[in-house]
């Protein structure tokens, strides 16, 4: 739309026609302060903080329901506009409790801030205040009556934005209150309470203290925190999350996640689990020392001695019983540098292929699949988060984005509530993303093989499709998505293999996202943590990567490989990397009697119990590093918390290697090149490390001084894994996200591959094995089961 | 055919509501008209009500809450038989409306939206019911009784009371459902 120009506070700003005047001038640096208005969200003008003076409009007006006009005159504060605000403050505050010391908002409330501006303190009204005791609406959302200035931000927030509508707007005028969808009446314990997907959204959009987190409440204050930018360690979707942390007696405490840094390509938005279950690292049932089985019992023993019995062990069977003896297990929650370090160590310094992870979405298929082709115009044919957000049209088949991938789905909803997005759906489940969908078909639960046939044009694959009759609505919804360019095709864990290459040969107009479970699943594929695969997907032979290591040419053991060859007792050792494949897989722990098991974890998890050295590790939220979402965005992962007695799965690699007898400058490319001065910390040159770091952080370099930096391995990955060759390193550390696209050429080509994804079918409140160690988890699982009857919208 | 199988409702309400769903050209516009027709014959919006219209005019059981809590008129507990509604707006409160409010607490032994035990009336102090030109008006269900003083508030209660209220009809059904009962 033509930009048009006009005055606010006697500067010339321009604006897009059709802008808010509000967003005009935020845009311009100009605060109008408003309680009600939520970018984004529909319009509601029902606190007329946001009044503004408009030449030639008879009295004040919203700026926030105004668009921009040409030649409009605006004044944003004048004495006038000032009493009106300080009016409408006194009136806000006329019932609302001065709890501002205990109320966890305090210190982040917009009420506050703006009562500190126009300074409505004192009060005209006589009659006591209105008191209603707090109600717990679910373990993570309570709602403070009083503190309520009924802006309306969580209504809509839960309807529009989240599509859950459980909140809504009971009785009427200064009676008027925020009332949940149950009600005291039909609830078991007969309090009101909220059935919903309790992602917390409203507590993010409130104003002030009304609706306050059951997981932070009356903890600390805001400023008493510091907040770590960070990715969440659940799905893989990649929303950034901030977590308050504070300092304990053993390192530092997660009290609080939220998205206080809206930089993230989530946003508005997070999740419950993003929001909520960091709980698992206070956890006291968190490993502290590592442990080895001495007369058949894990007994703690000091970090020297673990390491000394691991690596001297594991050396000894790799020079007894031959490399191909040893089998590794990476993880879906590790960060890039230690998922590429893992591999490594694996195949340089234990000699062997067999190394794999639990995998959750069938990656090698798509890179091999896309390979060299691209879309008509030469563009790329990955797709990345931010595409989901913005393309005009997107085609989910299979998954359940509002369980598996809830940015994915909010990031659809946006896209069709604000840019009128078309959304086509082909599941053989009634997902809740059909509410949004222009089209929808039904397929069968094992048809996906047949869909990917008839898009091709296959007209008899359409009875295999589906079971229901619907041959129209099966082809005019193949003519509406051939129609559609670009395509983003979001593609669930159903799909893989054969069907998956198919489709994506069926529709080469669409750029592609394969969503996985956890928060690193894609990278753990990119970085090579199977047997069959070097990093970047390429060959076991012939690649640069391939003739660095001198590994094998041939595939090692897949995960259930290995547990057959533990069975025949031909698996001599095995190490875990915080994963839990005995209780994933069904393992019989009889299988691994005869194995060396050397298991890293944040907990004494089923495969830990079974092990004979055990080491206690960090987890996401206490490493920094980078992780890859399923879509390939490669995002920077800061460390928040800190817990005393563990180390990172990075340190533990690299010590392990180095105690294997590993010269471990092969394994860790550090200390070379350039070399740091760190400088002293007194006298006259006491500042040198401070400019040092400016010069090297100009110059994109950081010092990798110590063989426990991620950032040099991040070197190597850059240097040898096509695609993250692209990655810029200002970027990755401004905390943007760059998607990856794996390289065109020269990538690993497999037949008749087994099928070995098995995916975790996450719902909203659970998260593989973490689950069990997340009390919030745990209790919002109890209050959803006791509600009784489905109150929301059908799903 | 029924919009709901084992509605709640009497046959011919139910019918009533299948076609008032239909004429708005938005279907939630029929959930005031459907409260109100709803209380008449239930005698209050009960649970039950509120999930068959939100099933009706597929609206949330929350929407439902929400419309019926915004409007004073439609309740969500039993009302007695007779729901006397004072009036106390301006021109009933000039001509002593507040008195015969006062006066049929008194009587009633109960306050503002109360039941008395007997659960024959309940009491209401209301807004303008627009018989101002009668004040004090006070409305007994659907009927009004108007130009009242305490006296003849009196008779107007001891009439409905006693079966014979204003525009009673009557009803066999009344007169012989009691002897049943017993």
């Amino acid at each position: 739309m033509p930009d048009v120009t006009l005055t606010v506070d006697g500067n010339k700003i321009t604006a897009p026609a059709g802008t808010l005047l509000i967003e005009a001038c935020k845009t311009a640096g100009i605060e109008i302060p408003a309680f009600c208005y939520y970018p984004g969200l529909s319009l509601q003008a029902a606190c007329r903080m946001c009044v503004v003076r408009i030449e030639k409009m008879p009295k004040l007006q919203t700026a926030c329901t105004t668009p921009v006009a040409e030649g409009m005159v605006v004044q944003t504060e004048t004495p006038e506009i000032a009493q009106a605000r300080k009016a409408t403050l006194q009136l806000l505050l006329g019932n609302h409790p001065l709890d501002c010391p205990v109320c966890d908002a305090g210190g982040e409330c917009e009420l506050q801030d703006m009562t500190f501006k126009y300074g409505a303190a004192d009060s005209f009204y006589t009659e006591p205040k209105n008191h209603r005791e707090e109600q717990k609406w679910s373990p993570v959302v309570y709602f403070d009556r009083p503190r309520c200035i009924l802006c309306y931000r969580c209504v809509r927030m839960c309807g529009e934005g989240m599509d859950v509508f459980a909140l809504g707007i009971q009785n009427r005028g200064s009676s008027s209150v925020i009332a949940p969808n149950v009600p005291a009446q039909l609830s078991p314990e007969d309090l009101p309470n909220l059935d919903c997907e309790q992602c917390g959204m409203c507590i993010d959009a409130c104003p002030v203290g009304a609706l306050t987190s059951g997981a932070y409440r009356y903890k600390t204050r805001p400023w008493e925190m510091n907040h770590v930018s960070t990715v969440c360690t659940h799905c893989g979707d990649g929303c950034k999350t901030t977590l308050g942390v504070r300092s304990v007696s053993d390192g530092s405490e997660i009290v609080r996640g939220d998205n206080r840094d809206k930089s993230g390509m989530n946003g508005d938005f997070l999740c419950n689990k993003g929001r909520y279950a960091f709980d698992f690292a206070n956890n006291i049932e968190r490993l502290t020392s590592p442990l080895v089985r001495k007369d058949g019992k894990l007994k703690p023993v000091s970090w020297d001695e673990a390491l000394k019995f691991a690596g001297a062990k594991l050396r000894e069977l790799r020079d007894s019983r031959g490399p191909q003896s040893l089998g590794v297990i990476g993880s879906n929650r590790t960060t890039n540098e230690e998922n590429y370090l893992l591999q490594k160590f694996a195949r340089t310094v234990l000699g062997t292929n067999n190394i794999d992870h639990h995998r959750t979405a069938d990656y090698v298929t798509l890179a091999t699949s896309i390979g060299a082709t691209t879309r008509a115009n030469g563009k790329t044919r990955y797709a990345s988060q931010h595409c989901v957000e913005t393309a005009p049209a997107l085609l989910f088949i299979g998954g359940d984005p509002t369980n598996q991938a809830p940015l994915t789905a909010w990031n659809a909803r946006t896209n069709v509530r604000l840019n009128k997005a078309r959304v086509y759906i082909a599941n053989h489940e009634e997902i809740k993303l059909r509410r949004q969908s222009k089209a929808a078909i039904q397929v069968s639960q094992f048809g996906y093989g047949a869909l990917a046939q008839y898009l091709a044009g296959d007209d008899k694959a359409a009875n295999a499709t589906s079971t229901v009759e619907q041959a129209d609505v099966l082809s005019s919804f193949r003519e509406a998505i051939k129609a559609e360019d670009p395509l983003i095709v979001i593609v669930g864990n159903e799909v893989r293999g054969g069907e998956l290459a198919n489709l994506i040969k069926a529709l080469p107009h669409a750029k592609f996202g394969l969503t996985a479970d956890y928060v690193n699943s894609r990278g753990a594929s990119d970085m090579g943590v199977l047997p069959d695969v070097l990093p970047g997907y390429q060959p076991l032979t012939g690649s640069t990567i391939a003739s660095e290591y001198s590994v094998a040419d041939k595939p090692g053991l897949d995960l259930l490989a290995m547990f057959d060859a533990a069975a025949a007792g031909d698996l001599a050792a095995l190490y875990v990397v915080g994963s839990n494949p005995v209780k994933r897989y069904g393992i019989d722990p009889a299988t691994l009697g005869k194995t060396f098991l050397i298991v890293q974890d944040l907990f004494l998890t089923e495969t830990a119990l079974l092990a004979d050295v055990v080491f206690p590790a960090a987890n996401l939220y206490e490493k920094s590093g980078s992780v890859t979402n399923s879509y390939g965005d490669v995002q920077l992962v800061a460390k928040a918390a800190d817990k005393a007695g563990t180390r990172s799965d990075f340190e533990l690699i690299v010590r392990l290697a180095d105690h294997i007898g590993h010269d471990i400058r092969t394994l860790v490319p550090f200390g070379k090149g350039l070399r740091a001065d760190m400088g002293q910390t007194r006298g006259a040159q006491s500042g040198e490390a401070d400019r040092h770091a400016v010069w090297m952080t100009a110059n994109n370099m950081e010092p990798k001084l110590s063989p426990f930096d991620p950032f040099a391995i991040l070197d190597e990955i850059q240097r040898v894994v096509p695609g993250y060759d692209k990655l810029l390193r200002l970027q990755l550390l401004s905390g943007n996200d760059q998607n990856i696209t794996p390289a065109a050429t020269g990538l690993v080509q497999i037949e008749n591959r087994k099928d070995l994804v098995l995916p975790s079918s996450d719902t909203l409140f659970t998260s593989g094995s973490l689950t069990r160690f997340s009390p919030m988890l745990q209790d919002v699982q109890r209050h959803q089961e006791t509600e009784v009857s489905d109150h929301l919208a059908a799903d | 055919m029924a919009a709901v199988a084992n509605s709640i409702f009497t046959p011919a309400t139910a019918a009533r509501f299948d076609k008032l769903a239909t004429i708005y050209p938005l279907k939630r516009s029929a959930l005031v008209p459907m409260l109100l027709y709803a209380q008449d014959e239930v005698g209050y919006v009960s649970d039950e009500v509120v999930a068959e219209l939100a099933v009706r005019l597929d609206l949330l059981e929350l929407d439902v809450r929400g419309v019926l809590s915004y409007y004073s008129m439609l309740r969500t507990v039993p009302a007695g038989k007779y729901n006397v509604q004072v009036c106390t707006n301006i021109s009933c409160m000039l001509r002593g409306g507040f008195e015969l409010l006062d006066h049929c607490k008194h009587k009633l032994g109960i306050g503002h939206k109360g039941v008395t035990a007997d659960g024959l009336f309940s009491l209401e102090e209301v807004e303008c019911i627009g018989a101002c030109c009668w004040a004090p008006a006070v409305q007994v269900n659907y009927d009004f009784h108007e130009n009242l003083t305490p006296a003849k508030m009196d008779a107007v209660l001891a009439d409905y009371a006693a079966g014979k209220g204003k525009n009673e009809p009557p009803s066999p059904s009344i007169g012989s459902a009691a002897p049943e009962a017993k």
